[in-house]
């Protein structure tokens, strides 16, 4: 590591980064249900509208107010994460500001435009509009957040795989020359309906829990069990779609960040034709240059891996080692250089660039153009130049490894869950089942479990990088006090405690007081 | 009107919009004022001097 990186107080990096992901873990709280929520009460309302019969309106009112509980409490939570760019992340934010500025800017218009401007309709509108005016509200609330989910994603699948852009050594930043490159980039694309249809599954067993409560209370019946048969056919879908789009996750990790794919497998040791460990114990102790065993006890799936990666039953998957040392086929067909001769390159591409800054300042011009097209010649490198050994470009891969299978293990639940539920409920078996209501109940934060679990595999599965291969977090970080990144980790700690203290109570209260009856509604 | 007529009739909304109010308040005035400066925007006036900045930092150069 160069001079100025490691002058940096190393507990700065790690106190930055999980004040970043203490917001964005609790920010990730309330976002999806927003979003799996408004999908099935825009559906309620839609049964409303096409059957006349007001037991869909009321339904569809009472998840309406749990819906905008979690969005009052939720709104702007996300804020937080903005001006953690701007502290504590300062090198980061300039060097992608042109990249990130465009869609944070379109997230902008469109979550105050159309969710501020629908939602009031949604919320104050009910016989003030024609039903279709408030039906289309509805719907359109729900885009609104989708939509605005949509830019925040594009935003971070291009930190995983940056492209459509240019680096200006004149201002040290990253321009975008390709808008729709960033947009339509098949890691954003799949990043986006991944998650989107995880939110959608979140919200079907929020609904369904809720609902199984009624049950054992033995209030709401015909409610309860509408509402379940709505949620558990949308989770049915969500959960589908998100295991589709899951493949389509591992093959692009498996391409594009094939580190990450590694540490989610627990693999050191490359191979055609690569096993998936279904359960395992792994060893914390492992380093990719020593030879204790990677696993201490685990049961795989032969060959399963290499399907889901390379889509192809023999194909070559490498372990840390391999990434490592190099030499392997990349998924683009070329040989894959080493770790050591990316960090050289990385290296030459920061001289590069402090050469074309001091060679311009001098007005030297054949200088700095000598010393641009180095850089040019080695930026795709230029984050590796930030590390003293291969060892500082593995992530955790232990967390990420058991995040992976908690993210999958729950999904397969779910796969099993939704099934079950709706074929109970159309069968009129659900609400004599206690255990099932007790089941569904307790399946609330498990959803919650599965949803973070699935962002620590993307987030800490990437590191140390900020934006792959050309910035790692030690690089993107500020470098200011310790103790203030400390404080201030404290501080939304209580805040956001506070507030998600603040959203079970009055959601408690509200689904206590259960559905207006036609007279409290008037 | 959505929002005059709605605001008037609000019972568990009131409760939602004094959070939302308190949270904005904390977010913005105190913790984005005492404890979130743009560290750039702070310091520089001019994008010239931020790249500068930002250029250092990456290249090691103090």
């Amino acid at each position: 590591m160069t001079s100025a990186t490691t002058a940096l107080d190393p507990s700065l990096i790690d106190w930055s980064r999980a004040q970043f992901a203490l917001t964005a873990i609790y920010h990730w709280l309330f976002v999806p249900l927003t979003l799996g929520l408004g999908v099935i009460m825009a559906i309620m309302e839609t049964l409303y509208v096409k059957t006349a019969d007001p037991k869909w309106r009321r339904t569809t009112r009472f998840w309406q107010k749990i819906f905008g509980i979690n969005f009052a409490i939720g709104v702007a939570t996300g804020i937080i994460l903005e001006f953690e760019f701007g502290t504590n992340w300062s090198n980061y934010s300039w060097f992608v500001g042109d990249i990130f500025g465009a869609p944070l800017a379109i997230e902008g218009i469109f979550a105050f435009f159309m969710e501020a401007t629908f939602i009031a309709v949604m919320f104050f509108g009910w016989d003030k509009v024609s039903k279709g005016f408030h039906l289309a509200s509805t719907w359109l609330t729900t885009v609104g957040a989708t939509l605005s989910a949509l830019w925040i994603l594009v935003a971070n699948a291009w930190m995983q795989h940056p492209v459509g852009m240019r680096f200006n050594p004149d201002t040290v930043r990253n321009e975008m020359v390709d808008f729709w490159a960033l947009v339509f980039s098949p890691v954003a694309v799949n990043k986006f309906f991944h998650t989107v249809f995880s939110a959608w599954m979140l919200g079907a067993v929020v609904v369904i829990g809720i609902s199984s409560w009624f049950l054992l209370k033995k209030r709401e019946i015909p409610f309860a069990l509408d509402s379940i048969k709505v949620s558990a056919l949308v989770g049915l879908i969500g959960i589908l779609l998100t295991m589709s789009t899951g493949d389509g996750s591992a093959y692009h990790v498996a391409a594009r960040q094939p580190m990450k794919l590694a540490a989610m497998e627990g693999l050191y040791d490359g191979t055609r034709g690569a096993g998936m460990t279904a359960l395992g114990i792994i060893n914390y102790e492992k380093k990719y240059d020593d030879d204790k065993p990677p696993m201490f006890w685990e049961l795989s799936f032969p060959k399963l891996l290499s399907l889901l990666a390379t889509h192809k039953i023999d194909g070559y998957v490498p372990g840390v080692r391999d990434i490592v040392s190099g030499g392997y086929p990349a998924a683009n067909g070329k040989t894959e250089p080493s770790m050591s001769e990316k960090i050289r390159r990385g290296k030459l591409a920061i001289a590069a660039l402090a050469d074309y800054r001091t060679a311009k300042k001098a007005g030297n011009a054949d200088a700095a153009r000598l010393a641009k097209a180095h850089l040019d010649e080695n930026f795709a490198y230029f984050g590796y130049g930030y590390f003293n050994t291969p060892h500082d470009a593995v992530p955790n891969v232990p967390l990420v490894f058991y995040s992976f299978r908690v993210m999958v293990g729950l999904g397969i639940y779910f796969l099993l869950f939704f099934p079950l539920a709706l074929l109970l409920v159309k069968r009129r078996r659900f609400e004599h089942l206690r255990w099932l209501q007790w089941v569904s109940l307790f399946s609330i934060p498990l959803a919650y479990i599965a949803s973070q679990a699935g962002w620590i595999v993307a987030e800490v599965g990437r590191q140390p990088w900020a934006i792959q291969d050309i910035l790692p977090v030690m690089a993107a970080v500020s470098n200011i006090g310790t103790g203030s990144v400390q404080l201030t980790f404290f501080i939304f700690l209580v805040l956001f405690t506070v507030l998600l203290a603040a959203e079970l109570r009055i959601m408690t209260k509200q689904i206590q007081a259960g559905p207006e009856t036609a007279e409290e509604e008037h | 009107m959505f929002y005059i007529d709605g605001f008037r009739a609000m019972t568990l909304g009131r409760t939602l919009w004094a959070i939302i109010g308190i949270k904005l308040f904390i977010m913005f005035a105190v913790l984005k004022i005492f404890f979130f400066p743009n560290l750039l925007n702070s310091r520089f006036d001019k994008s010239e001097e931020k790249s500068a900045f930002v250029a250092d930092q990456l290249t090691q150069k103090k």
